[in-house]
C-alpha cells in the first residue's frame, strides 16, 4: 500500500551480494531521492550503478533493508508499482525483430494500457522521437541513435512518474544525444522524476539538478551539483569525480 | 486477455522473420518424411516386389545342387544368375561388379552328401518299419557327419533382420532338395522303383496356405505401408523439433535486454510463456496439417503409397494436440534452464534424436528388451507413437488411446512443473 511521502526513491540500509560473488555490492546503503527531481547518479565502472538501478525497479531483490518506490516496495509483490515508473536500460531492450510501432504494441499492452491509449501515446513518441518515417520498419536494419531512441519510446509509453535510464545516451551522436536530452527535460517539466546515470558528466552537468556518487558499492557524495562543486571547491563535474574516485583504471 | 493476444501477435511475428526457424520446423521435416518413407518404402518393395541378385557358384557337378538352385529359383525372392565353376574365388569381385547383394558356393561333394545322408534315413527308416531296433542303433552309429556347408555370402549393407530371412528362405530349399531325395531313397528301397512325380509333388508340395491379415480394431483390412508407418512417426519428430526455434527464442529472450524491461512490467512473465505455448501450439498443429496433406496427396505423385487418415479425425485432432502441447512443454524447459542459445540448440536436437531412439521411432518400441523397454516409457514420443499407431494402422478410436492420451498428459504437467520450479528458482516470475 503506497503511503503519502515526498519521496520518489527511499533506500534504507539496504544490503545486496550477488550469489556467485564473496563481497556484497552494497552494505547498509542510504538514499533519498526526491520526487520531481532530476537526479544523477556516478561512479566509476562496477561501482555499482546498474545493479542499484536494477534494486530500484525490482529486477533484482535487496538481502536486506527496504527500497520504496513511491511509497511501494520495489520488487514486492503488488506488481502496481509497476506502472508508476518507467525504465530505460543500458542494453537496447526490445525485440530487434520488430518494428518500432510493433515494439510499442507490445510493451504498452504488458505496461497495462488499453488499444487505443497504445495507440495514441505511439503516435506522440513516434513524433517526437523522429521514428515517424521508421515506424513500420524492423529496428536490427537501424543506427545505434535510432534504436537508442525506441529504447527510450518504450520506457515512456506508459507515462511513468519515476523514470529510470541507465546510460541512455551511450554511443549515439550529437543530434540524438540532443534530442534525447531534450525530451527527458520535457518530461521532467511535466513532473516525472528522473534517475538518471552516464559517464558523460558535461552532459550530466546539463540534465542533473541532484547526483549522488557511489564507489566501491557506497556513496562517497551527495546533493546539488552546484553546492558540491563549492564545497569542494571544483569548477566541474569531471574534475569532482576524479578528485573522489581517482585517477587509477576500474575494471 | 489483451495482454495474451498482443503477447502472441508479437510472436507470431517474430516467427515468421525467423526464416531459418521456419525452415527447420517445416522445410527440414518435410524432407525428411519423403526422404525416410522413400527408402522404406523402396526397402519394401526390395523385399516384396523386386528380387534380390545372388550369384550361385555350383562346384558340384550332381542332380541335387541343380535342384537346390532351382528350388532357391522359385522362392521369388531372389534374382538367380551363375557364374561357373573354378571362379568360386572370385565370387567377391563378382558380387561387386554384378550389383549383387548375395553369393553361395555350393561345395564340390554336395550331391553325394545329400545323396549319403538320404541312404541313411532311408535305412533308419526300413530298420524301424522292420522292427529291427539294433540295426537302427547300429545305422546311427555309422550315420555320416552331416552335409557340408554352403558359403553364403552378403553384402554389408543389407539389415539384420532381412539376412535371417533369407538366411530362412535358403534353408527351406535345402531342406526341399534333402527331404525329396530322402523320400526318392526311401520310396525305391521299398518299392525298388522311381518315386512317381505326381506322388512326389503331392508329398513336397504345402497346400496350405497361409493367408496374411493386418488386425484391426475397426474391423477394416487396409494393409499398411511405409507411408502409415513413416508419416506419423516423422511427425511426431518434427513437432519435437520446435525446440530448434522456441528453446532458442525462450533464451534469447531471457538474455536478451527485453527479458529485464518485461520484469519491470506489470505483468506475469507467465503470460508471456502462456503466448509461446498457443502460439507454438499452432505451428505443431499447421506441421501435422502440412505434414500429413502431402502424405495423401504428394507422396502419390511421386510414386509413394499415399497416407490413409483414420477413421476417427476427432481423435487425431486431440493426440495432434495433446503431442503437440508436449513437444512445446518440453521445448520451452529446454529454454528456462539452457544459458545460452547453443545450449538450447545443441542439447535440444541430442536430447530429441535420443527421445526419438527410445520412444520406438527408429527401432520399434516392441522389438526393445529389458531397460531399453522401460526407458521408452518415459519419453513422450512413445505414447505419440503408439496412439499414432493405433489410430492409422489399427482403426482405433479415441476410447482406444485414451490410455496413450493420458500418459502424455501426464508426462506433460511434469514438465510443465520442471518448467515452473526452474522459472521461480532463477528468480523469472
Amino acid at each position: 500500500m503506497a503511503v503519502a511521502q515526498s519521496f520518489a526513491v527511499s533506500i534504507e540500509n539496504m544490503s545486496f551480494r550477488y550469489p556467485d560473488n564473496a563481497d556484497p555490492s552494497f552494505t547498509d546503503l542510504n538514499l533519498q531521492i526526491p520526487k520531481g527531481t532530476r537526479f544523477g547518479l556516478f561512479g566509476p565502472n562496477g561501482a555499482g550503478k546498474t545493479t542499484l538501478m536494477n534494486l530500484m525497479t525490482g529486477v533484482l531483490t535487496a538481502d536486506e533493508g527496504a527500497i520504496k518506490l513511491l511509497g511501494y516496495t520495489a520488487g514486492g509483490p503488488d506488481k502496481e508499482v509497476n506502472k508508476l515508473f518507467g525504465f530505460v536500460p543500458q542494453d537496447f531492450s526490445f525485440y530487434q525483430e520488430l518494428s518500432p510501432a510493433e515494439n510499442l504494441e507490445f510493451f504498452g499492452a504488458w505496461a497495462g494500457l488499453t488499444k487505443t491509449e497504445i495507440a495514441n501515446r505511439t503516435n506522440e513518441l513516434l513524433h517526437i522521437l523522429g521514428l515517424d518515417d521508421v515506424r513500420n520498419k524492423a529496428v536490427e536494419k537501424f543506427s545505434g541513435g535510432m534504436k537508442r531512441r525506441v529504447n527510450l519510446a518504450i520506457g515512456v509509453i506508459h507515462n511513468p512518474q519515476v523514470l529510470v535510464l541507465d546510460e541512455p545516451t551511450v554511443g549515439v551522436d550529437v543530434q540524438t544525444r540532443h534530442a534525447i536530452i531534450t525530451y527527458l527535460h520535457k518530461l521532467n517539466k511535466n513532473g516525472t522524476t528522473l534517475i538518471y546515470t552516464s559517464h558523460q558528466l558535461s552532459e550530466a552537468e546539463d540534465l542533473c539538478e541532484q547526483i549522488a556518487m557511489i564507489d566501491e558499492g557506497k556513496i562517497i557524495t551527495q546533493g546539488h551539483i552546484n553546492d558540491l562543486l563549492k564545497e569542494h571547491k571544483h569548477d566541474s563535474l569531471e574534475e569532482l569525480f576524479i578528485n573522489l574516485t581517482g585517477k587509477a583504471y576500474r575494471n | 486477455m489483451f495482454k495474451l493476444w498482443v503477447s502472441i501477435k508479437k510472436d507470431i511475428r517474430i516467427l515468421l522473420r525467423d526464416k531459418v526457424g521456419i525452415s527447420l520446423m517445416f522445410v527440414m521435416p518435410i524432407i525428411l518424411v519423403v526422404v525416410v518413407t522413400s527408402i522404406q518404402n523402396s526397402t519394401f518393395q526390395l523385399v516384396n516386389k523386386n528380387k534380390l541378385p545372388i550369384i550361385i557358384c555350383n562346384t558340384d557337378t550332381g542332380k541335387s545342387s541343380v535342384q537346390l538352385i532351382e528350388s532357391i529359383d522359385k522362392i521369388g525372392m531372389f534374382k538367380v544368375s551363375q557364374i561357373p565353376k573354378g571362379h568360386e574365388k572370385t565370387i567377391l569381385d563378382d558380387m561387386q561388379s554384378q550389383d549383387a547383394l548375395l553369393g553361395i558356393v555350393i561345395p564340390a561333394n554336395f550331391s553325394a552328401e545329400v545323396n549319403a545322408k538320404a541312404k541313411s534315413a532311408s535305412d533308419k527308416a526300413m530298420a524301424a518299419f522292420s522292427g529291427q531296433t539294433d540295426t537302427v542303433k547300429n545305422t546311427i552309429k555309422k550315420e555320416t557327419s552331416g552335409i557340408g556347408p554352403l558359403t553364403l555370402y552378403y553384402n554389408p549393407v543389407l539389415q539384420e533382420s532381412l539376412r535371417f530371412s533369407i538366411q530362412g528362405a535358403i534353408r527351406s530349399a535345402l531342406q526341399l532338395v534333402q527331404t525329396r531325395e530322402t523320400l526318392r531313397t526311401l520310396y525305391y528301397s521299398s518299392n525298388e522303383k522311381e518315386l512317381p512325380k505326381s506322388l512326389e509333388n503331392e508329398m513336397l508340395n504345402s497346400n496350405t496356405t497361409i493367408n496374411m491379415l493386418p488386425v484391426s480394431k475397426d474391423g477394416t483390412r487396409i494393409t499398411p505401408n511405409a507411408s502409415q508407418h513413416n508419416v506419423p512417426a516423422w511427425t511426431i519428430f518434427a513437432m519435437f523439433f520446435v525446440i530448434m526455434s522456441l528453446g532458442g527464442s525462450v533464451v534469447r529472450e531471457k538474455v536478451s535486454g527485453s527479458f529485464i524491461r518485461l520484469k519491470t512490467l506489470p505483468t506475469n512473465y507467465l503470460v508471456g510463456l502462456l503466448s509461446k505455448q498457443v502460439t507454438y501450439l499452432g505451428v505443431t498443429l499447421l506441421q501435422a496439417v502440412v505434414i500429413f496433406s502431402i502424405g495423401i496427396w504428394l507422396f502419390p505423385y511421386i510414386g509413394l503409397p499415399p497416407l490413409n487418415l483414420p477413421q476417427d479425425l476427432f481423435a487425431l485432432f486431440i493426440v495432434t494436440l495433446v503431442c503437440g502441447w508436449c513437444a512445446v512443454s518440453y521445448a520451452i524447459c529446454v529454454g528456462v534452464f539452457a544459458q545460452t542459445q547453443e545450449q538450447a540448440n545443441g542439447f535440444g536436437a541430442i536430447s530429441i534424436v535420443i527421445l526419438a531412439c527410445i520412444g520406438g521411432l527408429m527401432v520399434p518400441s516392441f522389438a526393445m528388451q529389458g531397460l531399453a523397454k522401460t526407458l521408452s516409457n518415459f519419453s513422450p514420443m512413445h505414447w505419440c507413437l503408439q496412439a499414432y499407431y493405433s489410430l492409422f494402422l489399427e482403426g482405433g478410436k479415441l476410447k482406444d488411446v485414451l490410455n496413450n492420451i493420458g500418459s502424455l498428459f501426464i508426462i506433460t504437467v511434469i514438465i510443465q512443473f520442471i518448467t515452473y520450479l526452474g522459472l521461480k528458482r532463477k528468480n523469472l516470475i
